[in-house]
């Protein structure tokens, strides 16, 4: 397997040299420069996503709860669309297809369109959690909210929701964790992002195994730090009284 | 809004094209499949076995796996492999080792809780008739196991066979390929990747509705 050469990320992009302090300067920049902008490309991408998912997640599985049958309807479809095409398929669907086929969208960055691609994917994994998390709350909740006039979003506002997300958060946090790995596909559509790195430096260097395994290092550590995040959150949210919830 | 076309499509395309990828992608499924649930369950019954070093060894086996994106470990796999084995390996083969290994950290986690969702009686109701460790996994709880977890391995086959599509990091010919080349080909890659989704939801939206009527007939067997 040939021996450890480290100093792979210490060479410049373009002509290979080793430079002094592992830092290009006047515009060039080293591999160690190009993967730590990579690392940032994936932040951005998920963190962006999740945003979206998470927004148009809980919208999806709000209507999924409520007594209309249309609404029902609606994010009953969309959750089972979402789900049932390959990531990487959808990914191209933004990528290729839909700018084709809507035109303005031509002007929007293919970073963008990735954005909503991972964003949309992962809200139906998100619509399906915080239905179960609002279905998990006893009926007489629903009920209790209604008798004392407020109105069916008030409820939803003031009585279901507090409760519901807070119980979703444990099954959110792994969504979170598994939106940083699937922004990977992201390579697919040429973003400059970690899994790209990671193709392009080990066919440039051929140094492949220091390469992924930064890589694979960068990734872990990015999901890790999302999971410690989402203990604070769950730990401060927790509900009194409930298994879990402690004091 | 552009106008698509689908004229050009024939029999001819689908044969040429689309049946080799969608064939390669069944097939990788399948053999990930039977290989990630053999090799997943034993890694299963490795955690539950309370032996440090074996509880370790698939601890750190499963949990490596699942902190790593799928992608980099197909790119990780089409490296190591040739290096070790000492000669070239086609992205096909590199395909079906590298799905195999990395669903067997999924289905071992399926698995563990299907174990772990059998009565504890069951095993001492084992070992009273005088059964063995062995014996006891595969007679009564193992059967067990699977038919509780049934549905949740059918639904992990589902998410493997989308999976399958990422093969294209290392560019296998699989389903999705498939329709890529014949988008090429033809150069009508909007309507190529329309209809690569049609397929991929068609095939994965039956295969749940099956498994969730399955999980109702289990539920009533309970």
């Amino acid at each position: 397997m040939g021996n450890w050469d480290w100093q792979v990320f210490c060479k410049n992009t373009i002509d290979g040299e080793v430079m002094p302090r592992c830092f290009g300067s006047g515009g060039d920049i080293t591999y160690l420069q190009w993967m730590l902008s990579a690392w940032g490309w994936t932040i951005s991408v998920s963190l962006l996503a999740l945003m979206v998912a998470l927004v148009v997640g809980s919208l999806m599985g709000i209507l999924r709860t409520t007594p209309s049958k249309t609404l029902v309807l609606i994010g009953n479809a969309w959750t089972e669309l979402f789900r049932n095409i390959p990531l990487l398929v959808q990914i191209f669907l933004w990528y290729h297809v839909i700018p084709s086929l809507f035109l303005p969208l031509q002007q929007v960055p293919s970073f963008l369109l990735v954005v909503l691609g991972l964003g949309f994917f992962t809200s139906a994994r998100i619509a399906e959690q915080v239905k179960a998390g609002i279905e998990s709350l006893s009926k007489g909740q629903r009920y209790a909210g209604l008798a004392i006039g407020l109105t069916l979003p008030q409820t939803y506002r003031f009585v279901l929701l507090p409760m519901a997300f807070r119980i979703v958060i444990p099954p959110l946090t792994s969504e979170s964790m598994n939106i940083i790995k699937n922004s990977s596909v992201a390579f697919a559509v040429s973003i400059s992002e970690l899994t790209m790195f990671a193709m392009q430096a080990q066919e440039e260097t051929s140094r492949g195994i220091e390469i992924y395994l930064a890589v694979s290092l960068l990734y872990f550590l990015s999901a890790f730090a999302v999971n410690r995040v989402a203990l604070f959150i769950e730990n401060r949210v927790q509900v009194p009284g409930m298994i879990g919830g402690g004091k | 809004m552009l106008e698509t076309d689908f004229g050009f499509l024939s029999w001819n395309v689908v044969s040429g094209f689309i049946i080799k990828g969608f064939i390669f992608s069944i097939q990788l499924t399948l053999a990930a499949m039977i290989g990630g649930i053999a090799l997943g369950t034993a890694l299963a019954l490795m955690r539950l076995s309370g032996k440090k070093p074996l509880v370790l060894v698939a601890a750190f086996y499963v949990n490596t796996l699942r902190s790593i994106p799928l992608v980099m470990v197909i790119l990780w796999f089409f490296l190591l492999i040739p290096l070790l084995i000492g000669r070239p390996m086609g992205a096909e083969l590199s395909a079906i080792i590298t799905f195999t290994v990395f669903e067997a950290a999924y289905y071992s986690e399926i698995m563990r809780a299907g174990i772990q969702s059998v009565p504890k009686g069951q095993v001492y109701a084992g070992y009273a008739v005088g059964m063995t460790y062995g014996q006891t996994m595969q007679l009564i709880v193992l059967p067990q196991a699977f038919r509780n977890m049934l549905p949740v391995l059918l639904t992990q086959t589902i998410i493997l066979f989308q999976d399958t599509s990422l093969v294209y990091a290392i560019g296998a010919y699989d389903l999705l390929k498939g329709f890529e080349v014949a988008g090429k080909n033809f150069n009508r890659p909007v309507e190529m990747y329309l209809l690569a989704a049609a397929t991929y939801f068609v095939i994965c939206f039956s295969l749940s509705m099956l498994v969730r009527r399955l999980q109702k007939k289990i539920q009533i067997i309970r």
